[in-house]
């Protein structure tokens, strides 16, 4: 098989926190460890409660910010040595990203036509002609009309707006697309036609998602890796089948037992986990899931699982053979 | 007799581009410890009407009823002083962002007990034990310590435990949530529907729970209305309405969701719910609705066997 696109290698984020006037800084470790191949065409699934990390991994990815330690390479270029700003430049065009609130993330004083182009003005040399065609191809693309192009945001419905969104980020046909929570703030019949529109877009321009999300039923859907992320760090990873028909990870089990489904007949032996995430400032010791976990034993509370390969996914568990 | 007993309401909100409908003919029936599920998309309407049924409306909006009846007492024609006596007591709601329906200023032990204060009458002081073990009810560790804790201090998941345990102080005999846990992670929201349950159950509460989540319908509910575009569109017991939806409406809805699709494209209902300048002749629902006929682009339908559709998709086992 060709390269991947993304390959992250032990990713790490930590933030400085002020503790206080003539104390030292403390660290937040908001990513600890991350690593994944991921390849043209396919989906990557980010799982996990709020404060997990997602968000900081799609800051990564999209080069918002630098990782502590680790290494990125995207598109076969290694992130940190990209240090001169025309290949920075150039990496950047490569990934786009998706956000989740459609009514933030368009400027409220532009128009769509303005918003599509402003991409074009900054990365390309179009004339005004051009881009102007370039921008109403991938309006009818995304299933918006040409009179839209006139408009301003508040116009539109969050769906149209996602769609906007959508095509903002594909203008500089990019390779690689990071979408935080792409359809969590759509309702359910909008949300289906996003999730398609998103589907046949993949398909026909060979684009390789970062699908954050914390809707399960969703993931299971559209992605064909998952990783399951809890307080920074990854606790299950694997091909979407395994990881949903056989989860092997406590916390994964636990994720999947409490998402509700639309089934009447099944009443189901709910996992329940008790509390609430921990502080990332100050992480249980051992693994860190072991204060929610039913099966924790001594020695979770000491020792550090890593992510081992167990059958067809990786775990971070001490107690999974 | 019924706990809650409303007949055709609408609801009117006076605007710039003349009047909007947001709630057109709901109604709803509702008896002591049951627990029904209101669902629809946003702008169907499903808050407003509950908001209705609160007088939480503001001036602009005009409420009509034929019937509007809570234990037995008539709320359209009770006065604004006899209401307050009622709301808040026998009836009260949870809303969907804990964090911005708590206020900010004070410490929880003062909002919940201020509750108490103001339907018990005496000082919020003499009723701290009383707030105390409403907070343990509600499952929040050290609850004695947590009286003096600020909203800002707890997580979204506590906050909304904090809102719950001050909607129960009175023990209510109606509880409206409103998108309870919207706002929150799964696991947190499995612990809140299952308190609500629970609490349900204990104090043989009725439970409205307005939600745009079929998942969680389906789990907790024991009969459903569904309603579009401010309309009541079917009702129905729940395991009824998720084997064998009437409605097209119902039915498509049901299909969107991504664990009954069928390949890799899920089965969307195209178009958008319409506005209130776009709003078309007869159905609501014709121009999304797959089953759509002539007459359904003509004439409203009439409500029939609580379903509102010309022409109702038929029982399992019986053809058309």
């Amino acid at each position: 098989m060709n390269q991947p696109l993304i390959k992250a290698r032990d990713l790490h984020k930590y933030y400085p926190v002020k503790s206080g006037f003539l104390q030292a800084d403390k660290s937040l470790q908001a990513l600890s460890g991350a690593s994944f191949d991921l390849y043209a065409g396919q989906t990557l699934a980010v799982v996990g409660e709020s404060g997990c990390g997602k968000s900081t991994l799609a800051r990564l990815l999209t080069l918002i910010e630098n990782p502590t330690a680790g290494q990125l390479t995207l598109d076969g270029i290694d992130v940190s040595m990209a240090a001169d700003s025309a290949t920075k430049k150039q990496l950047r065009q490569t990934v786009q990203m998706v956000f989740q609130d459609p009514f933030g993330s368009l400027n409220p004083r532009q128009k769509i036509g303005d918003i599509l182009q402003e991409p074009l003005i900054i990365n390309t040399n179009m004339t005004a002609e051009q881009r102007k065609q370039e921008v109403l191809t991938m309006m009818a693309r995304v299933g918006l009309r040409d009179e839209h192009f006139h408009r301003y945001p508040h116009m539109f419905s969050g769906g149209q707006r996602q769609r906007i969104a959508i095509a903002r980020a594909l203008i500089l046909k990019p390779k690689i697309v990071v979408l935080d929570e792409p359809v969590s703030a759509l309702d359910v019949s909008i949300q289906a036609q996003v999730l398609n529109l998103l589907i046949e877009l993949q398909q026909e321009m060979g684009l390789a998602y970062v699908f954050i999300s914390h809707d399960l039923s969703v993931v299971q859907h559209i992605a064909d890796q998952v990783l399951v992320m809890y307080l920074g760090k990854p606790v299950e990873q694997g091909a979407s089948e395994a990881v949903f028909s056989n989860p092997q990870h406590p916390y994964t089990q636990a994720l999947l037992s409490a998402t509700p489904q639309a089934n009447t007949e099944r009443k189901r032996q709910r996992i329940k986990l008790i509390g609430e995430l921990p502080s990332p400032l100050n992480p249980p010791t051992g693994c860190t899931f072991h204060p929610r976990c039913q099966h924790a034993t001594a020695q979770c509370k000491t020792i550090t699982p890593e992510m081992e390969p167990r059958g067809d996914v990786s775990v971070a568990c001490l107690l999974v053979k | 007799m019924a706990l809650l007993d409303i007949c055709n309401l609408s609801v009117e909100f006076a605007t710039a581009h003349g009047a909007l409908k947001a709630v057109d003919g709901v109604d709803l029936k509702l008896d002591e410890g049951e627990i029904v599920a209101i669902v629809g998309e946003s702008g169907s309407g499903k808050s407003v009407a509950m908001l209705a049924l609160m007088g939480l409306l503001p001036w602009t909006a005009k409420v009509t009823a034929d019937r509007m009846l809570f234990d037995g007492q008539d709320l359209l024609t009770m006065s604004a002083k006899q209401r307050r006596k009622i709301i808040g007591k026998d009836i009260s709601m949870i809303f969907q962002e804990p964090m911005t329906s708590l206020n900010p200023c004070f410490s929880v032990g003062h909002q919940i007990s201020e509750v108490l204060a103001q339907h018990f009458g005496g000082s919020r002081r003499s009723h701290k034990a009383r707030t105390i073990e409403l907070l343990q009810q509600v499952g929040i560790p050290a609850a004695e310590a947590r009286l003096k804790a600020y909203p800002h201090q707890l997580s979204g998941g506590m906050c909304q435990r904090v809102m719950i345990a001050m909607m129960i102080a009175c023990q209510p005999k109606l509880l409206i949530a409103d998108e309870p846990t919207t706002a929150l992670d799964v696991t947190i929201q499995a612990q809140i529907l299952e308190l609500l349950v629970e609490l349900q159950q204990a104090n043989g509460m009725a439970l409205v729970l307005i939600t745009h989540d079929m998942a969680v319908v389906a789990e907790t509910a024991d009969r459903v209305v569904v309603q579009y575009a401010g309309q009541q569109v079917e009702q129905r017991a729940v395991k009824d309405l998720f084997e064998n939806p009437r409605h097209p409406y119902t039915q498509a809805l049901l299909r969107a969701l991504p664990e009954h699709s069928q390949g890799e494209l899920l089965n969307a209902i195209p178009g958008v719910v319409p506005g209130q300048l776009d709003r078309p002749v007869g159905c609501l629902f014709n121009p999304r609705c797959e089953h759509v006929q002539e007459h359904c682009r003509q004439t409203p339908p009439t409500r029939n066997e609580d379903i509102l559709c010309h022409y109702p998709l038929p029982l399992a086992g019986q053809k058309l």
